[in-house]
């Protein structure tokens, strides 16, 4: 590794090359802190989370389903190595500094000194090989095991130094290390106790009634400055939308996630309440499955792509909170988004011409619908068989059960409503969700192009050459890929005026990418 | 005497028995459902690898009979297993729950059941009067609109409009009583409503049905006051259909009230048995589901025995 490339840490020449990443880097926490009017420190938080199950667990490995869980533990208990700041820039948590070899393929990590757990115990090198190892193997129950996969060997170098290899060369690795499921958890003989949730975190977990509530205390040795300002936290399950809405509307809590867009007029006319609305990554899809008649035509598959009518989906279904999507997972808040391709018209005529090319007069197919794919699903594909009846398409909306729905109809039936909550990275995204043989592969896509593309850019370091096969591969996924995706989905929260926050907030999940609690402070 | 204490032996006995059958029936309806934990668990992000380990981990790989019979062992020696999902002793996930529903059914009792009977012997007395009709139809419209909806309508007017008490109901184990009360104001007036109109209805019927007996011709020809003809005469007698109702609603208060729960985030049994299913946690959904068994049978016993004690013929079939 005598080649290597600083991604964090003490600027370098070679940062220059990372383009915006190095560029966030090089400002740091700092300064952002001072931007802002100084945080009050003190008082106490209530937050209005929206989802949280009796059977909600501390193991990182299961994360993602309960707001609870994902706000308090991996939002306030615990770091990362990585972080994905307010203004969305990736800066380092735990890690000091992360290097590369020149490929890619080796990932050196140097950690924070001085850093403690909650129970006094130094953060070391055995604390992150273990938390990493907790989601892999052969015998792992993670929701991450398949993303983890990438990563072929991890060993310590010292205490406080880690390093990765991975299967292949990836440009990303430190955003994939910011996932939240990768929680750095403190290790005993090599294996992670997660039960007690003991993190590195502004806040210490006073109690957690599984599903009901939460209650953390502020960490008064936190290391990172200029966040954790409120003294205690209280997340509270409100997983009934108009329970929720009631509960900030009558000051019972400060914060609520997922708001009702119905009644989001409501709420705005109320002077002491501040709507927080962010695009994100979140986008609703439609996969066909591209090996099974009348899919494996691209000619269908174009014709069902311009027989959807965008606008109007977002109009009705998102209120206007959202975007029309482009046939392709990457949004906005992606950084290689290309902007300048223009969003897919409604165009019947289009959609008839592609069903000729296709040898079809007209086409009769079944979409499984249920609203567990995302609230609206059901309306979005009756609406969708309204538009493609005026191209001669002839859509049979079958109504599945929202149980079992991620089981028994997603990836099992053809042609089906989907949700993804995006990725941070477009690598990320494309190599689980589109790459040949990718686990998640909903569409059973297979493009040769693409795939080649992707792991070209995937070790391609220069991100110049790297927004060019980003922007290359967005429109081959658009144009032959096997999935509608008609609309990207906005965050919206909403905080009383009492909450104040930064100058911006991040948007690779709600809430300032889940991490409000060490953010935000009372104004 | 002795006849009626064979009779509650008899009908504990058979309480055990409806519980080894609920207990089977919810094991094999929730094998039914699509899904199991390990999918439920990871939903969109599952794995084939992810899901086995999970089941192997869990035991849930194993053959359905093998893991009910291993279950049914356990209960008899007194353990009901731990929660499938997080891992918790069912004992620790289920007393607190247990708390805070017997507390806001008790609640709800006290202030619905006195008041429905009053309101029931006042639309008797004043039988086809102003005050008669009034009651009947109030009592009609409260039970006709669903409870979420009364529930939302009296949040709308007493607490977002008036600001008088809390649209949330979040208890915990730390709460003062004080603040239990406060805090529950709104569901128990909620649940007051759904209940007030079964038993204002009922107790009604049954004093009117005995207003035509000629023990009660006597009582009005002695001179008494019609409220005294009503207390001390009637009352009396149609006690056993009153005492049905009132356990019936006692039941109702304690296991069927789970919108209610959530409409108010109140961490009672009923989200705790809604989360269970959602998840396939199989040994809590069964513990929830003993628990509210056991209360009608319970209370369908104590029904059946006061009614007896009031009236001894029912112990003489013939």
């Amino acid at each position: 590794m005598n080649k290597t490339m600083v991604i964090f840490g003490e600027p370098t020449r070679r940062q220059v090359l990372l383009g915006a990443a190095a560029t966030g880097l090089a400002l740091g926490l700092g300064n952002q802190a001072l931007a802002q009017a100084a945080p009050k420190k003190g008082g106490r938080l209530r937050l209005g989370a929206s989802q949280a199950n009796t059977g909600d667990s501390h193991d990182p490995g299961t994360w993602g389903v309960s707001a609870i869980v994902n706000l308090g533990l991996s939002g306030a208990v615990y770091n990362n190595l990585t972080e994905i700041g307010p203004d969305n820039v990736l800066v380092p948590e735990l890690a000091e500094s992360l290097e590369s070899s020149k490929d890619a393929k080796t990932w050196m990590v140097r950690l924070r000194k001085g850093v403690t757990f909650h129970n006094g115990k130094t953060l070391d090198a055995d604390d992150v090989v273990a938390s990493f190892n907790h989601h892999r193997g052969p015998a792992s129950k993670s929701a991450v095991k398949g993303v983890l996969d990438a990563i072929s060997d991890i060993k310590t170098d010292g205490k406080d130094g880690v390093v990765f290899t991975l299967a292949s060369g990836s440009a990303d690795f430190p955003y994939l290390v910011s996932d939240y499921h990768l929680a750095i958890t403190p290790a005993k003989d090599g294996k992670v106790d997660w039960e007690p949730a003991i993190g590195t975190g502004g806040y210490t977990l006073v109690s957690h009634e599984r599903g009901v509530r939460m209650v953390l205390k502020r960490n008064p040795n936190y290391w990172k400055a200029g966040r954790a300002h409120f003294d205690d936290v209280e997340l509270i399950a409100i997983g009934d939308i108009a329970a929720r809405m009631n509960a900030i509307v009558t000051g019972e809590v400060d914060v609520i996630g997922r708001v009702d867009i119905k009644t989001l007029a409501l709420l705005q006319r109320n002077k002491d309440i501040v709507i927080e609305e962010v695009t994100g990554t979140q986008h609703y899809t439609m996969p066909m499955f591209t090996d099974t008649a009348p899919f494996t035509d691209n000619n269908v598959r174009l014709a069902m792509k311009y027989a959807i009518d965008r606008k109007t989906l977002v109009q009705t279904i998102l209120r206007g909170h959202g975007r029309p999507g482009n046939d392709s997972p990457i949004t906005p808040a992606n950084r290689y988004f290309a902007a300048d391709v223009p969003v897919r018209d409604y165009d019947p005529d289009k959609a008839k011409f592609h069903l000729k090319q296709a040898g079809l007069s007209s086409l009769k197919v079944d979409l499984s619908a249920a609203d567990a794919a995302f609230v609206g699903a059901v309306d979005t594909a009756v609406l969708f068989k309204e538009h493609a009846a005026k191209a001669g398409i002839d859509v049979n909306v079958v109504r599945e059960p929202n149980d079992g729905y991620w089981s028994n109809v997603w990836t099992k039936k053809p042609f089906v409503m989907c949700f993804w909550a995006g990725r941070p990275t477009e690598d990320w995204m494309f190599s689980q969700v589109y790459a040949k043989g990718s686990r998640w592969n909903d569409t059973h896509w297979d493009n040769e192009k693409f795939n080649k593309l992707l792991l070209e850019a995937r070790a391609e370091l220069d991100s110049n050459k790297r927004r060019e096969m980003y922007r290359e591969m967005q429109l081959i996924v658009s144009n032959d890929g096997g999935a509608i995706i008609p609309m990207c989905a906005n965050y919206v929260s909403a905080r009383t005026t009492k909450i104040a926050r930064g100058p911006s907030i991040a948007s690779n999940f709600d809430l300032d990418g889940q991490k409000c609690i060490e953010r935000w402070w009372m104004a | 005497m002795r006849s009626l204490a064979a009779m509650i032996l008899k009908r504990i006995g058979l309480g055990f028995v409806t519980l080894a059958i609920v207990s089977f029936i919810v094991f094999f309806a929730v094998y039914l459902l699509p899904g199991d934990l390990a999918e439920e668990i990871l939903g969109q992000a599952r794995t084939p690898e992810t899901v086995a380990n999970i089941r192997h981990e869990l035991g849930l790989d194993r053959p359905a009979g093998t893991r009910y019979i291993e279950w049914i062992g356990g209960v008899l020696t007194g353990d009901f297993g731990r929660s499938l999902a997080s891992g918790r002793s069912i004992a620790e996930l289920t007393g607190s729950r247990l708390v805070n529903t017997f507390f806001l059914a008790g609640f709800a009792a006290t202030i619905s059941l006195p008041l429905s009977i009053a309101l029931g012997l006042a639309a008797a007395l004043y039988r086809g009067r102003l005050i008669d009709r009034s009651i009947n139809v109030a009592a009609l419209t409260a039970i006709s609109l669903p409870e979420f909806f009364v529930a939302y309508i009296l949040i709308l007017a007493l607490s977002v409009k008036a600001g008088l008490v809390p649209s949330l109901a979040s208890v915990n184990p730390d709460t003062p009583l004080a603040e239990r009360f406060y805090r529950t104001i709104l569901p128990v007036v909620t649940l007051t409503l759904a209940v007030a109109a079964h038993v204002i209805r009922l107790t009604r019927a049954a004093i009117v049905n005995l207003m035509a007996n000629q023990y009660i011709e006597m009582a009005r020809l002695k001179g008494l006051k019609p409220s005294r003809v009503i207390v001390r005469h009637a009352l009396p007698n149609a006690l056993a259909p009153i005492i049905n109702v009132v356990v019936l609603n006692l039941a109702y208060l304690i296991v069927g009230v789970v919108v209610v729960e959530v409409v108010f985030g109140y961490p009672g049994l009923g989200q705790l048995l809604v989360d269970a299913v959602a998840k396939r946690d199989i040994p809590v959904v069964q513990a929830t589901c003993l628990i509210f068994a056991s209360t009608y049978i319970v209370l369908n016993l104590i029904a059946d025995v006061l009614t007896i004690a009031l009236d001894p013929r029912l112990l003489h079939q013939r």
